[in-house]
């Protein structure tokens, strides 16, 4: 497995795949906050999660487009002001998602499942009306493309180091707005005991219309980073959602944490093996893993300690 | 002009002057393309071309198209849909087929194969259309093959696909496997001294089978040519970085890549991320599965450099192709893009109509007899033959790929190729 190559080569091997491991960790940390968010503290199963991610790639479209006609001098930063825009746009609809339909299942988590998979239909075929059956090409800025060179070897491509960053920060910022905010304080109560929550005067309805809004935000934000990465297209979103559910599942439904280990062992089991493997057979054995792992231990990797 | 809605119904009235003016008016559109043939359908009674209860009126015939527009495939089969509509449209601004205007039923296949066999035979028991225009995916036609075959209707094929198939009842317009591969190499191993390979794909039928045929063609045929790593990713992989790393290791002289779908956009974004860039050449970068459609999405600054290995790209300097393409963005928008597979959706209903006026009838028996040999002189991409084997002989084509989403034509073949869906020694 080893012999084909000298030691130098490796060793920047193992650098360059560590860094390909780091940047899937971060991708799977993005597409998966939003729906850890979701699925962890609601249980609501959002199938149409990948929807919600390409809602923000097409508003990251949008955003181009329109500063490629109205304001080309500045176009290299209009990246930060499309995320900010797939932020409000798939927030939005995830409120209004949440008003009309999702509020109405929140006794019957299986339901949710059929009706979100359902929206996912509906928002695939609304894009496809919209915007086209074909993929639409985002134009990126020139400086996130190309790497920086560290050694002869070793080359890092930028739009990882920024999907790192980006990851890094929504993180940060889920964690706070969860465990020292009000909100997240609220959230969480409702999430252990609904009805006790209710009970002490929290308004368990408008906590949860704002938890789906921003976990569809967040979404959002991802779908917008993955431009960079992969297409834009009406069906793309459902490239993301095995894998956000294989995240989210394995790490512990309501643990934030969880989500950051389970996203950081996959993507470093997938990348390694990726390397010496087929990328097929990679995909295999790191499932047979996880469903060998979720079976020993259902609840997933981390969990919150409840009485019962 | 003023019966243009209803052109059979004035030929059969008044034939010569309405159907001159008819033609002329229409002459714009058509741009002369084929060039009309003098059909009346009073010469071709009904009950003499239409032996077994075909969809064929004294002034109609009805033929089916069956493509996915919804759903995953529905970015791919979208041009087909289209060119297939213009083809018919220009044929009826002639005159039609037998002095008869083509009526087209359109079935969505929705992406999803069982839906395609069972609209099939829709089409061919309760709508008894004369032939289909339709498939894109080998695996839509394999569920439709059976279909075909039992109730012997006629499929026009226009993907490039694996080969290794010859139904009685498909016509196959896109490439075989080996029309397509081994040219290519040829030209990149003659022209550009590549010696060392690496191929890559999407992992299913049609990229494992080519590259088969691929390595089995650089290890037997090319001199001292290796292939030094072959890799296969499910389709709708998005992260590539782990291959790019492998083959920035194995520093190979060409990536031949067969990635399909939306994992072609990540694959080329990435690999230009990664700082490897295509315009250098080193690795080179050769493809059978980008055509002009796929390049929308991947963004053409994403690509720019790649070599793509097919048998028509949308720059082809020829005057039918010009009237060509013209055509097709009057009828569809200037911002239209026609690629391989477009063009051979469009040569289905030309190549039909040529076996039904050669067969002087509708019968499937028949046109399927007459449709061995006919050959189109004014096709987009040129010149092209129906081989007795129910494939195209056509030229293979190298084409550099452009920022601006096009490709430029760098290499021909000097001769058709032979289409050979079952390659001996590449099995």
């Amino acid at each position: 497995m080893f012999s084909d190559y000298t030691m130098n080569e490796l060793g920047a091997i193992f650098a360059m795949q560590g860094f390909a491991g780091l940047i899937l960790f971060s991708v799977f940390v993005l597409m998966a906050l939003g729906l850890a968010i979701i699925f962890g503290q609601m249980g609501v199963i959002n199938m149409a999660h990948g929807e919600f991610m390409i809602l923000g790639a097409y508003v990251t479209y949008l955003t181009s487009n329109l500063f490629a006609d109205y304001l080309p001098s500045v176009f290299g930063l209009y990246f930060f002001v499309a995320m900010i825009l797939a932020f409000i746009a798939s927030g939005a609809l995830g409120l209004f998602v949440e008003w009309v339909m999702i509020r109405h299942l929140y006794k019957r988590p299986l339901d949710t499942l059929l009706a979100t998979w359902g929206l996912s239909l509906i928002l695939q075929q609304v894009y496809r009306s919209v915007f086209g059956a074909r993929e639409v090409g985002v134009s990126i800025p020139d400086w996130m493309m190309g790497s920086l060179p560290m050694t002869d070897m070793i080359e890092v491509p930028i739009n990882g180091i920024f999907v790192m960053v980006l990851a890094t920060g929504i993180s940060l910022a889920v964690y706070f707005m969860m465990y020292r905010s009000s909100w997240g304080l609220q959230v969480r109560a409702i999430s252990q005991n609904r009805m006790m929550a209710d009970a002490v005067g929290i308004n368990t309805a408008w906590t949860d219309r704002l938890t789906f809004g921003i976990g569809c935000g967040v979404a959002g934000v991802a779908g917008s980073a993955f431009t960079m990465i992969g297409s834009t297209g009406p069906t793309a979103g459902q490239l993301y959602i095995v894998d956000t559910f294989l995240v989210v599942v394995f790490g512990g439904a309501a643990s934030l944490l969880g989500t950051i280990a389970s996203a950081f062992s996959i993507s470093q089991a997938q990348s390694i093996m990726e390397f010496f493997l087929s990328g097929s057979m990679a995909k295999v054995l790191t499932l047979l893993t996880v469903v060998g792992i979720l079976m020993i231990r259902p609840q997933g990797l981390f969990t919150l300690k409840l009485r019962k | 002009m003023t019966d243009r809605k209803s052109p059979k119904t004035t030929i059969r009235q008044m034939p010569e002057p309405s159907r001159r003016a008819f033609m002329a008016g229409s002459a714009a559109m058509t741009a002369a393309l084929f060039a009309p043939k003098t059909l009346f359908a009073a010469d071709y009674p009904t009950e003499a071309v239409n032996t077994t209860g075909l969809a064929v009126t004294d002034d109609t015939v009805t033929i089916g198209i069956l493509h996915s527009v919804t759903g995953t495939m529905a970015i791919s089969e979208t041009g087909s849909v289209q060119a297939e509509k213009l083809a018919i449209e220009q044929i009826n601004a002639q005159g039609g087929i037998l002095g008869r205007k083509i009526e087209y039923i359109q079935e969505d296949g929705a992406s999803d194969w069982p839906t395609f066999a069972e609209k099939s035979r829709k089409l061919l028991v309760n709508d008894k259309v004369a032939s289909v225009m339709g498939c894109w995916t080998s695996a839509s036609r394999k569920a439709v093959l059976p279909v075909f075959e039992q109730f012997n209707g006629m499929l026009y094929y226009p993907t490039f696909y694996e080969g290794l198939e010859q139904s009685p009842n498909v016509i196959y317009t896109g490439q075989e496997a080996t029309q397509q591969i081994i040219a290519g190499l040829d030209w990149v191993s003659e022209t550009k001294g590549a010696k060392t390979f690496y191929l890559l794909g999407s992992d299913y039928i049609w990229p494992r089978t080519s590259n088969k045929i691929a390595r089995k063609h650089i290890e037997n045929f090319l001199d001292g040519a290796k292939v030094v790593g072959e890799d296969y990713y499910p389709l709708g992989h998005t992260q590539f970085n782990s291959v790019i790393n492998k083959i920035r290791l194995r520093k190979p002289d060409v990536i031949y890549a067969i990635v399909v779908g939306g994992s072609n956009v990540a694959f080329y974004k990435q690999l230009k991320a990664a700082g490897i860039d295509m315009t250098k050449e080193a690795p080179l970068v050769l493809t059978i599965s980008v055509t002009e459609d796929e390049i929308r999405g991947i963004g053409g600054e994403n690509i720019d450099g790649a070599y793509a290995c097919m048998k028509y790209f949308q720059s082809l300097d020829s005057p039918n192709n010009i009237a060509f393409v013209q055509a097709f963005k009057d009828m569809y928008g200037e911002d239209m893009v026609i690629g391989d597979v477009t063009q051979a959706a469009y040569l289905g209903p030309w190549l039909w109509k040529a076996a039904v006026e050669k067969a002087g009838s509708f019968d499937v028996d028949k046109v399927r007899e007459a449709q061995i040999g006919v050959e189109l002189t004014n096709a987009p991409e040129g010149y092209v033959k129906v081989h007795e084997n129910h494939h195209l002989w056509s030229k293979t084509r190298v084409g550099l790929a452009k920022a601006d989403g096009q490709y430029e034509v760098v290499f021909e073949t000097a001769d058709l190729v032979e289409p050979d869906p079952f390659p001996e020694g590449y099995q």
